[in-house]
C-alpha cells in the first residue's frame, strides 16, 4: 500500500507501507530541493565525511534533515486518527457487503423479525433499531432535562463553592463503568420499579434507560455548562439591568447565546446513549423484540452485538457477518445525529 | 391612586419574577440532588452486597463453579497487562498526534481533516472499535483474542482523550516560551522536547489518566474481540530465568479483565454470583474513581499553582 501525502510547505511525505512485515521507509524531500532527494538514510551513516570547511553546513544540513524526520514522524501519529476511520468504514463496509450478498436490503430494512441465529433465519433490522429508539428515548427524557437544569443551575445559580464541589463529583459520575450502571440497573433500579409497577418484567427497556439517562447527565450537563460560561458577562449585565431577574437572563439571553454548545451537548448526549452497550446488554435483555413500549424487555444493536460474541461463531459466516451489518446502522445512526449537531453548530454559532 | 396601584403591580410582578427564581433555585438543588444520589445508592448497594465477599482470598483466586471460592486474580491480572499495551500505544500515538497538530501542523485541507477525524473519534460507540479489532486485530492481522488485540482496541478508544488533552496542555503554554527557546537557536523539535513537554507534563498526565480509567471500565469493545469469560490460569510471566529475561508470550495469551468478569457473574442467575459481581463493581468502582479522583486533583493543583 502506498500512500502518496502532501506535507506542509511544499513538501512531500511518501511513505511506503508493507503492511505485512511492517517495514516502514521514508523519504523527505522538498520540491525546491530535488537534490537532496538522493540523500540515503540514515543520515548519520554521513558523519564519517566531517570534512573542516563543510563541517558547519553538514551539522545544519544534518539538524535539518532530522528536523524534518522527527516533523514527519509526528505527522504519522496524527494521521493514525484518520488511518482510524478509513479502517473502522473499510471494515463495516466490506463485511456487510458480504452479508448483503446473502440477504437483500429491503428484507435488512422491512422485516418485522430478527432470527439470524435460528433455523428460520429472519434479517430485519428493525427490532433492534426500536430497542435502539425506545431505551435511548427514555434515557434522553431524563437527561436532557436533568442535564440542562444542571447546567443552568451550575452556570448561573450555584455560589462559587458548591459548584467546586458539584463539578467533580459528576465528573466522577461519568467516570463509573458503564458494567457497573448495568449491574445497578438490574439490581436496584428494577426492583424499585416493580414496587411502582407490579407488572413489570425482570428485563425492560425501562430501567435500562433510567439508569442510562442518569449516567449520561455529567456529558451533558458539563459541555453545555461550558457553553453556557463560555457566553460573555456583559450580555448578562445588559438583562440584569433591564431588570430581568437571573432565571429569565439564564433562559431568555444565556441559553440563545450558547445554542450551538448547547445543542452538541444534546447531539453527544444521543450519540453516547444509542451507542451504550453495558446496561442495556445487562438489564434490557437480549431478546429482538418490535415493540415500542419501554415496559417491555427488548435487545439494542449494541446488546445484539454482545450477545452474539458471548458464543464463539466462526469468523465468516452468515452470522458473523450479521454483527457489521448491526455496525454499520449504528454507525450510519451516530453520523445522521452527528452532521445534524454539526449544521446547527453552523447554523447558530455565535461569535463574541 | 393608579400610581399606587402601579406600584402594588409592578412589587407584584417582582415578587412573582423572584418567586420563579426561588422555583428555579431549588430545582436546580433537587436534580443535583438526584443525580448524587443515585451515586450514593449505587455505590452502598454495592458496598453493602460486595464489602463481605472482599477478603484476600478473593483477589487470589481463580474464578470457580461455586461462587463461594470464586476470585478475581485472572481477572486483575488481565486489565494490568491490558492496560499496559494500552499505555504503550496510546501515549506515544496521542502526544505525538497533540504535538503535530498544535505546533507542526500547516494551515491545510489535510490539517483540518486531521482535527475533524479526532472530534469525531470520540464520538463513535466504543463497541465499533471493538468490531473494527475483531476484524482487523484478531483476523487480518492474526493477533488472536489476546491481550494485544483487546490492548490495542483499548488503544485507538482513548486516542482523541489523549489528543485532545496534550494540544490543551500546550496551548496553554505561552508563546513567549517558544519564542525564547527560538531565540537562542533551538530548533522545533529541541523547544518542543526540552519546553513544551516538560511544562505541559502535568496536563497531559491527566489525559492519560482519565484515559485509562476509561479504558479499565470499558466491557463493549473487549467482548466484541472474544475475549473468554471463564479463564482460570494467568498468562507467561514477562520475566523469564535465563536471557533476555523478559519475555513477550503474554501478548498473544488469552485473558479476561475486570469488568468482563463482573460482567459474567452479573448475567449468572444465581444471588451468590451476584454478590460476587458486587464485589468485584466495588474493586472496579473503586480503581477507576480513585484515577478519575488523582486526575480532577491533578488539574485543580494544576488550576492553582500557574506558573506563569
Amino acid at each position: 500500500m502506498i500512500f502518496w501525502l502532501a506535507v506542509g510547505r511544499g513538501g512531500f511525505l511518501v511513505c511506503e507501507w508493507l503492511s505485512r512485515n511492517c517495514n516502514i521507509s521514508i523519504i523527505l524531500f522538498r520540491p525546491s530541493q530535488w537534490s537532496h532527494f538522493k540523500v540515503q538514510f540514515p543520515v548519520t551513516a554521513r558523519r564519517s565525511d566531517n570534512t573542516s570547511d563543510s563541517s558547519a553546513l553538514g551539522y545544519n544540513y544534518r539538524r535539518h534533515l532530522s528536523e524534518r524526520f522527527i516533523e514527519a514522524l509526528l505527522f504519522l501519529t496524527a494521521f493514525v486518527s484518520v488511518a482510524i476511520t478509513l479502517a473502522i468504514v473499510a471494515m463495516l463496509v466490506t463485511e456487510s457487503l458480504s452479508f448483503f450478498e446473502h440477504v437483500s436490503l429491503w428484507e435488512f430494512l422491512t422485516d418485522t423479525q430478527w432470527t439470524p441465529l435460528f433455523d428460520n433465519a429472519h434479517y430485519g433490522i428493525l427490532p433492534l433499531v426500536s430497542g435502539t429508539v425506545v431505551s435511548s428515548a427514555v434515557a434522553l427524557l431524563v437527561a436532557i432535562p436533568m442535564g440542562s437544569i444542571t447546567a443552568i443551575y451550575l452556570s448561573e445559580f450555584a455560589p462559587f463553592t458548591v459548584r467546586e464541589v458539584a463539578k467533580p463529583c459528576l465528573e466522577l459520575l461519568g467516570g463509573v463503568p458503564t458494567v457497573v450502571y448495568g449491574y445497578f440497573a438490574l439490581l436496584f433500579v428494577t426492583p424499585l420499579l416493580q414496587k411502582i409497577f407490579p407488572e413489570l418484567p425482570g428485563f425492560s427497556l425501562l430501567s435500562a434507560g433510567l439508569v442510562m439517562g442518569i449516567m449520561i447527565i455529567p456529558y451533558v450537563s458539563s459541555m453545555a455548562e461550558d457553553a453556557m460560561r463560555a457566553v460573555p458577562m456583559h450580555l448578562r449585565e445588559g438583562s440584569y439591568a433591564m431588570g430581568a431577574t437571573r432565571f429569565q437572563t439564564a433562559v431568555r439571553v444565556v441559553m440563545p447565546g450558547a445554542f450551538s454548545g448547547i445543542a452538541a451537548a444534546y447531539i453527544l448526549g444521543i450519540s453516547r446513549a444509542v451507542g451504550e452497550t453495558m446496561v442495556v446488554a445487562i438489564a434490557a435483555g437480549m431478546q429482538p423484540n418490535l415493540t415500542w413500549n419501554p415496559m417491555e424487555p427488548a435487545a439494542t444493536i449494541t446488546a445484539y452485538i454482545v450477545q452474539v460474541s458471548l458464543g464463539d461463531l466462526p469468523h465468516g459466516s452468515i452470522g458473523y457477518q450479521t454483527i457489521f451489518a448491526a455496525g454499520l446502522t449504528l454507525l450510519l445512526i451516530t453520523l445522521v445525529f452527528n452532521i445534524i449537531g454539526h449544521l446547527l453548530r453552523k447554523r447558530f454559532r455565535e461569535v463574541y | 391612586m393608579s400610581d399606587a396601584r402601579n406600584l402594588r403591580e409592578i412589587r407584584a410582578i417582582i415578587a412573582r419574577h423572584k418567586l420563579g427564581d426561588m422555583i428555579f433555585l431549588v430545582t436546580g438543588l433537587l436534580v443535583l440532588m438526584i443525580a448524587v444520589l443515585t451515586f450514593i445508592a449505587l455505590f452502598s448497594h454495592m458496598l453493602i452486597d460486595g464489602l463481605p465477599r472482599l477478603s484476600w482470598d478473593f483477589f487470589t483466586s481463580f474464578p470457580s463453579r461455586r461462587p463461594g471460592s470464586a476470585g478475581i486474580l485472572s481477572a486483575w491480572v488481565g486489565t494490568t497487562l491490558v492496560m499496559i499495551v494500552t499505555a504503550a500505544a496510546a501515549v506515544p500515538l496521542g502526544i505525538g498526534a497533540g504535538i503535530y497538530l498544535e505546533e507542526y501542523a500547516p494551515k491545510n485541507i489535510l490539517t483540518e481533516i486531521i482535527e475533524i477525524n479526532v472530534t469525531n473519534l470520540a464520538g463513535v460507540p466504543s463497541i465499533i472499535y471493538g468490531l473494527l479489532a475483531l476484524s482487523l486485530f484478531v483476523h487480518q492481522l492474526g493477533f488472536g483474542q489476546s491481550i494485544l488485540s483487546a490492548g490495542l482496541a483499548l488503544a485507538l478508544l482513548i486516542l482523541p482523550i489523549v489528543i485532545v488533552a496534550t494540544r490543551e496542555a500546550i496551548r496553554a503554554i505561552p508563546v513567549t516560551i517558544r519564542e525564547g527557546a527560538y531565540a537562542l537557536g533551538a530548533t522545533k523539535w529541541q523547544t518542543v522536547s526540552d519546553h513544551l513537554l516538560p511544562y505541559s507534563a502535568a496536563g497531559i498526565l491527566t489525559g492519560i489518566i482519565i484515559g485509562l480509567a476509561r479504558a479499565i471500565g470499558e466491557t463493549a469493545p473487549i467482548i466484541t474481540i472474544g475475549a473468554l469469560t471463564f479463564i482460570a490460569f494467568l498468562p507467561p510471566s514477562p520475566f523469564k530465568e535465563e536471557f533476555p529475561y523478559i519475555s513477550f508470550e503474554w501478548l498473544m495469551a488469552p485473558f479476561t479483565v475486570m469488568p468482563i468478569q463482573m460482567f459474567n457473574w452479573v448475567s449468572r442467575p444465581e444471588e451468590a454470583f451476584q454478590v460476587n459481581a458486587a464485589a468485584a463493581g466495588l474493586v472496579l468502582v473503586v480503581m477507576t474513581l480513585t484515577m478519575n479522583a488523582l486526575a480532577i486533583y491533578l488539574r485543580y493543583r494544576m488550576r492553582k499553582n500557574l506558573k506563569w
